[in-house]
């Protein structure tokens, strides 16, 4: 893996917008090289379109603009105005619109350019993706993808920095994905506009331009993730650390770190948040008697609350040796000013007090 | 000598009735319809329509079927038998009817939460409908959709959020231009959701990519309590789609309604979308906790009965051309009497879902060891 934690929200910030394309990485694909995350889901939604002309992309500046975030780079170019399509800035109109097509039997992506404006669409993902199968007894499928970046990027206040894992993964219907690394957005990406059901994949701005490690498997046309496995990124026999998303790697930050005091960490990177992996986690809390889990999100109904609930009605119970620990996004709409946003989200000192507590250790 | 009498009657305020022939059982007849208003169109649907005798029997079978099935389903509602929502359709009956009988089983329809009528005109049986009001098993939703969910081929609901299935409905209408199908899409809905933002950016959408999507203002009066003239700025909903053309057709007339929906058909998939503002009138409340009288007066809903009925209308249309005869109406409003009361009988012997059921079809294909939380915390039940 690369040295992804490198990669801040200072640096992104130092990029003068009109240079934007410059930080992009220009990866191309082959074996056993890195790619960046932006270049993994390009090449997963590359790829599937060319698989299956039912797949499409929609949503705003995703076509000529090639994606707000150039997820969607050359795509256009390649298959024209069929397959990748600008829509206007009215996101329940073509989130509605992307859900009638997948009624009607298309696959589409729909991107979101970022989950907080998916909050003006959201009836149509939870009311008419998420329940129509149930509703015609299993007549009407909804084969759709929701995607686009999710959580707090940087610097832009309260209403553009926001998780949405907790508030999709609690409605049956759908399918929740939070990948991490430039592995889990190509081979879960993949699995998500391939798998039959509304899925929602919960991509992070700030992730974008980081480079992994890819195998060559992983690069491969057919690699694809299966759904609901959770990935055991570090072996450890101390405590378990359960997280998503870039928060993954913030755990393996602290991981490294507390390695060198003699504690040693498991890290499970959820992948999937519905459905959710519950018996690794089981497993690996049986295994360290210690848990804490580490997310961007509020701690209120938050994934780790979800997390907590699942343990303690688990057999794992009886094998905690302390209470568990939620190292969580503060309880506070997002603040503007660097110093205050820093300290609204995890750092790597929380989730190593958060250890050394359940450690009862200094 | 037709197009003399229709030219003659085309200004007249009422639509009259052209003779064919003067004995019984004509092989058709024409009829002279109202005159639809228009928006950004230069050209409206035809002021007279050819209907066969067969056809004509048809439509009076459908629109009588849906009227008595919808009696009944107040019935059992007040009988406690039906749950919950009930919105019935009874008076606007032609809408369905007429649309049906312009378009092809290929064709896809979405309307709202009135759905009933949509439902039986688009394959659904009777007993399939009253036993999904119910909540039977034979239900066509298998007891899991309810009043507002009711499916079938090329029929996609009911939708139960108002102004949600514009959207959609544009959406199925993309997937038949990307599929280039020669297929359309009718979407519904009412005149209390002609004021929800989606419908306008579903509009917007479907305008710049020229889907071939008949949308269609079922304007019956009242979006629940309140009266169109209450709740819309403007209340000529055919022209509310701004740079979208659209026209005004009588809802109470099948004939006109079945017309305006072959011209709008062909003007879609040749020109995109157009926009139907369906004047129609709704005899039941809202639904069944309505009683449907503290906003409008018993007199206007009896005069709207007694002059502007759809199923009255046609069949004194039917009988003035002598294109059917009083006695064969009278045989199929037995049938129709008997088939409902068969269905309803039938709809309420039979079983209700089993409870295993009710952890299927959350999605599709899941993994062989998926299973679901019931209310019991420590049991799960697979689902298939």
């Amino acid at each position: 893996m690369a040295d992804w934690w490198k990669t801040t929200a200072d640096n992104i910030l130092k990029v003068p917008l009109k240079s934007f394309n410059k930080q992009f990485s220009t990866t191309t694909v082959r074996a056993g090289s890195q790619l960046t995350v932006r270049d993994a889901l390009n090449a997963a939604i590359d790829e599937e379109i060319k698989r299956d002309d039912k797949v499409f992309l929609l949503g705003e500046e995703v076509a000529l603009y090639d994606g707000a975030y150039k997820v969607s780079r050359g795509l256009h170019k390649t298959y024209g105005d069929k397959r990748v399509i600008d829509t206007p800035i009215t996101e329940m109109g073509f989130a509605g619109i992307a859900v009638g097509a997948a009624m009607a039997g298309l696959k589409p992506i729909c991107e979101f350019m970022t989950f907080n404006f998916s909050m003006q669409a959201i009836d149509q993902v939870i009311n008419s993706a998420a329940k129509t199968f149930y509703m015609s007894a299993g007549q009407v499928p909804v084969p759709i993808v929701f995607r686009g970046p999710n959580g707090a990027a940087a610097g832009v206040g309260a209403q553009h920095s926001q998780c949405f894992a907790s508030w999709y993964s609690t409605c049956p219907g759908l399918k929740v994905l939070s990948p991490f690394s430039s592995e889990d957005c190509k081979g879960l990406l993949k699995a998500a506009i391939r798998d039959p059901n509304p899925v929602v994949f919960l991509e992070n701005e700030i992730m974008y331009g980081t480079s992994f490690d890819m195998s060559d498997e992983a690069m491969s046309e057919d690699f694809v993730i299966p759904i609901g496995k959770a990935k055991i990124e570090r072996q450890g026999n101390h405590i378990t650390l359960v997280s998503h998303s870039r928060y993954v790697g913030h755990c393996l930050e602290a991981a490294n770190e507390l390695a060198g005091q003699g504690v040693e960490c498991e890290v499970i990177n959820l992948r999937s948040i519905r459905p959710m992996d519950e018996e690794t986690i089981v497993k690996s809390v049986m295994k360290t008697n210690h848990l804490v889990t580490v997310e961007g999100g509020w701690p209120q109904c938050g994934i780790g609350s979800e997390i907590c609930a699942r343990v303690i009605e688990s057999q794992a119970f009886n094998y905690l040796d302390a209470p568990v620990l939620r190292v969580t996004g503060a309880d506070l709409p997002t603040p503007y000013a660097k110093q205050l946003e820093d300290n609204s989200f995890p750092q790597t000192h929380n989730i190593v007090g958060a250890v050394k507590k359940s450690l009862n250790i200094s | 000598m037709l197009s003399t009498v229709g030219r003659a009657l085309r200004n007249s305020s009422t639509p009259k009735t052209l003779f064919v022939g003067t004995r019984c059982a004509s092989t058709e007849a024409t009829f002279e319809v109202a005159q639809c208003k228009l928006h950004k169109l230069e050209q409206g649907p035809a002021t007279t329509v050819t209907c066969t005798r067969e056809d004509a029997l048809k439509y009076y079978r459908q629109m009588q079927t849906i009227r008595r099935m919808e009696t009944t389903a107040g019935n059992l509602y007040k009988s406690k038998q039906i749950r919950g929502f009930c919105h019935l359709y009874s008076g606007q009956e032609a809408c369905c009817v007429g649309m049906e009988n312009s378009i092809t089983p290929e064709d896809s329809v979405i309307t709202a939460y009135r759905a009933h009528g949509w439902a039986y005109i688009r394959g659904i049986s009777v007993h399939g409908v009253l036993a999904e009001l119910i909540g039977k098993k034979t239900g066509c939703a298998q007891g899991k959709g309810g009043s507002m969910h009711m499916y079938a081929k090329n029929f996609y609901g009911g939708n139960g959020i108002v102004g949600a299935q514009v959207p959609l409905g544009a959406g199925i209408a993309f997937t038949q231009k990307y599929l280039n199908n020669g297929n359309i899409c009718i979407t519904l809905y009412g005149d209390g959701a002609a004021n929800q933002g989606q419908v306008y950016e579903a509009f917007n959408i479907a305008m710049l990519w020229k889907l071939p999507c008949i949308f269609v203002c079922e304007n019956n009066g009242y979006g629940m309590g309140t009266s169109v003239e209450r709740a819309s700025y403007s209340t000529d909903y055919y022209t509310r789609g701004d740079y979208m053309p659209g026209l005004r057709v009588d809802g109470m007339d099948v004939l006109a309604v079945k017309e305006a929906t072959r011209f709008a058909k062909d003007y879609v998939l040749k020109n995109g979308p157009l926009l139907i503002e369906c004047a129609t009138y709704r005899y039941s409340g809202h639904s069944m906790s309505d009683p449907g009288t503290s906003y409008r007066t018993r007199e206007e809903i009896q005069e709207v009965r007694q002059t502007r009925d759809p199923i009255t209308s046609f069949k004194q249309k039917l009988l003035e051309t002598n294109l059917v005869t009083e006695d064969e109406m009278k045989k199929i409003d037995q049938d129709v009497r008997k088939e409902v009361t068969e269905s309803e009988k039938l709809a309420i012997a039979d079983t209700g879902p089993p409870l295993e059921d009710m952890y299927d079809h959350i999605y599709v294909q899941p993994e062989a060891d998926f299973k679901v939380r019931t209310c019991d915390p420590v049991t799960m039940v697979a689902s298939r």
